[in-house]
């Protein structure tokens, strides 16, 4: 990866960031300009789409009936996949998931999951036989840097905007009538992601930045401010004073963003 | 199997396996086991039981991939069929394809990897029983197997997680704890340079809860690190004795 980026561009990188400053102008700790616009694609129960700077992720969430599974009968049933679709930039090739997108799946299904965002016992219609399945598809558009923050945002933005089918059960059959209810959403996990360049933590990274970074640390804070799952990424390290640094900054940044977005 | 578990840390502050909140499980640590592997290490960590081996470094094959400043690290974490409760399809899950991406990537920091140019090294670590803790297991015994494979090595690397149970921040959590608990951080380890090479969680913690873990894994992290060392240097004690 940082053969595409020149060494001279690099080391300026890494001097700007000695005195505190980056390339694009902003600070270590703040975020691109962020914008979050909700169901944009009608044919999904939910939509949104996020830019992060010239990053730009869609989510589209769409809701349908299923089996629970055997250890959570009760449990509605979220799932989340995320394509790095060809056309977001000239790293990215059609195919089956590779193992980026994976992880920016998984990464952004713990968020959800682990911070119980969805009431998912709401999503219950049959214990054991029929409840509802909430698939989260993450489409990045524009790649520019920090995929995993966007996602995981715009995630949570087309949560927020999907509605369950209304239904009744009439001899044992579910039979979805018209009309809907907004999905039960209880939390709001934010996650921040930190780049390690030459020993110092920016936050939001852009892709510039991502070339040259030796390592990632991403972690999703919920409305307490507690966290709710953290992933490390990159081939480099971390010390402990580091990660806990990251863990404060983290708090404060995802309650900023929470209260930007009225969440 | 499916019945609830009520209490995983009883009146005494001793957990389901009898174990304090800072214990580790027992640990086996066995290496150059298997003939046909540059290097390789088997472990069993409680009920976990898992077989490493390293390959390289050598051609890297598809040739297309290697790269002309520095070698590729490959690694794959499988896990056997029969390694869980119920059958597990032996093609790789996503779970499986996340963890080979994090075990490598808690592992390359500690591989000169720029002496190595063109030329690429294989990691490939089989699950045969799984008691949770699978990863960190599985880094701790790849790291041996590397190491046991001749490959020159910054420190070797230690993995162990720390979580919370019952409202107790314990060490090296179970198959059971890890289900059923409310939060789980393993934590790998570069314990010479005090590098963090693998740090995930998932559950809910504050943030003070959440530098006890860590605190806690890097403990549990020095002691398996220890017996790694252990077990290597008796190693080559015994290879030494038999020259002589």
């Amino acid at each position: 990866m940082s053969s595409l980026i020149t060494r001279v561009r690099q080391k300026q990188i890494v001097q700007l960031m000695a005195k505190g400053k980056r390339l694009d102008g902003r600070g270590l700790n703040d975020y691109r300009e962020t914008k979050v616009e909700q169901g944009i694609i009608e044919r999904a129960e939910g939509s949104a789409r996020v830019l992060l700077g010239k990053t730009e992720v869609l989510v589209g969430t769409k809701i349908e009936t299923g089996e629970p599974f055997s250890d959570t009968p009760n449990e509605g049933v979220l799932t989340v996949n995320a394509e790095l679709v060809p056309l977001a930039s000239s790293t990215f090739e059609p195919g089956p998931p590779d193992e980026n997108s994976i992880e920016l799946a998984r990464i952004v299904d713990r968020g959800i999951r682990e911070s119980k965002a969805i009431d998912v016992e709401k999503l219950c219609i049959e214990a054991g036989k029929n409840v509802f399945v909430v698939f989260v598809d993450v489409y990045v558009l524009n790649h520019d840097g920090n995929l995993i923050d966007a996602s995981a945002l715009a995630a949570l933005a087309a949560l927020l905007n999907a509605k369950m089918p209304n239904y009744e059960i009439e001899e044992g059959q579910v039979k979805i009538k018209q009309g809907y209810t907004p999905l039960p959403i209880k939390r709001h996990p934010v996650t921040v992601t930190f780049a390690k360049i030459n020993d110092r933590l920016v936050v939001d990274p852009w892709l510039e930045e991502e070339q040259v970074m030796d390592a990632r640390l991403s972690m999703a804070i919920d409305d307490d401010g507690n966290i709710c799952a953290i992933q490390k990424g990159g081939t480099g390290c971390f010390t402990q004073q580091q990660v806990f640094e990251a863990a404060k900054i983290a708090r404060e940044k995802a309650g900023e963003i929470r209260k930007k977005l009225g969440w | 199997m499916n019945q609830k578990i009520e209490k995983l840390i009883d009146k005494k502050g001793l957990r389901l396996d009898g174990r304090k909140p800072d214990e580790l499980r027992p640990v086996k640590i066995d290496v150059g086991i298997l003939a046909n592997a540059d290097g390789s290490a088997y472990i069993e960590q409680g009920k976990n039981k898992i077989l490493a081996a390293a390959f390289g470094p050598r051609e890297l094959h598809p040739k297309h991939l290697s790269l002309s400043d520095r070698m590729v690290l490959r690694c794959r974490y499988h896990m056997a069929p029969f390694s869980v409760q119920e059958r597990k399809s032996p093609a790789p899950s996503r779970r499986e394809v996340e963890l080979s991406k994090v075990i490598r990537e808690s592992l390359e920091p500690a591989i000169f990897i720029e002496q190595y140019p063109r030329t690429g090294i294989d990691i490939f670590v089989e699950v045969l029983q799984a008691d949770g803790g699978t990863r960190c297991a599985s880094i701790t015994a790849a790291s041996l197997a590397l190491a046991d494979a001749g490959i020159p090595m910054r420190d070797l690397v230690v993995a162990c997680a720390a979580g919370k149970v019952d409202g107790t921040i314990v060490l090296d959590l179970m198959d059971t704890e890890d289900k059923v608990g409310v939060a789980d951080v393993p934590v790998a380890l570069m314990p010479n340079l005090n590098a963090i090479t693998l740090l995930q969680m998932d559950g809910i913690l504050t943030l003070e809860e959440f530098e006890k873990a860590v605190d806690l894994a890097i403990a549990g992290c020095r002691k398996i690190y220890a017996m790694q060392k252990e077990v290597f240097k008796n190693k080559y004690v015994s290879i030494r004795e038999v020259e002589e």
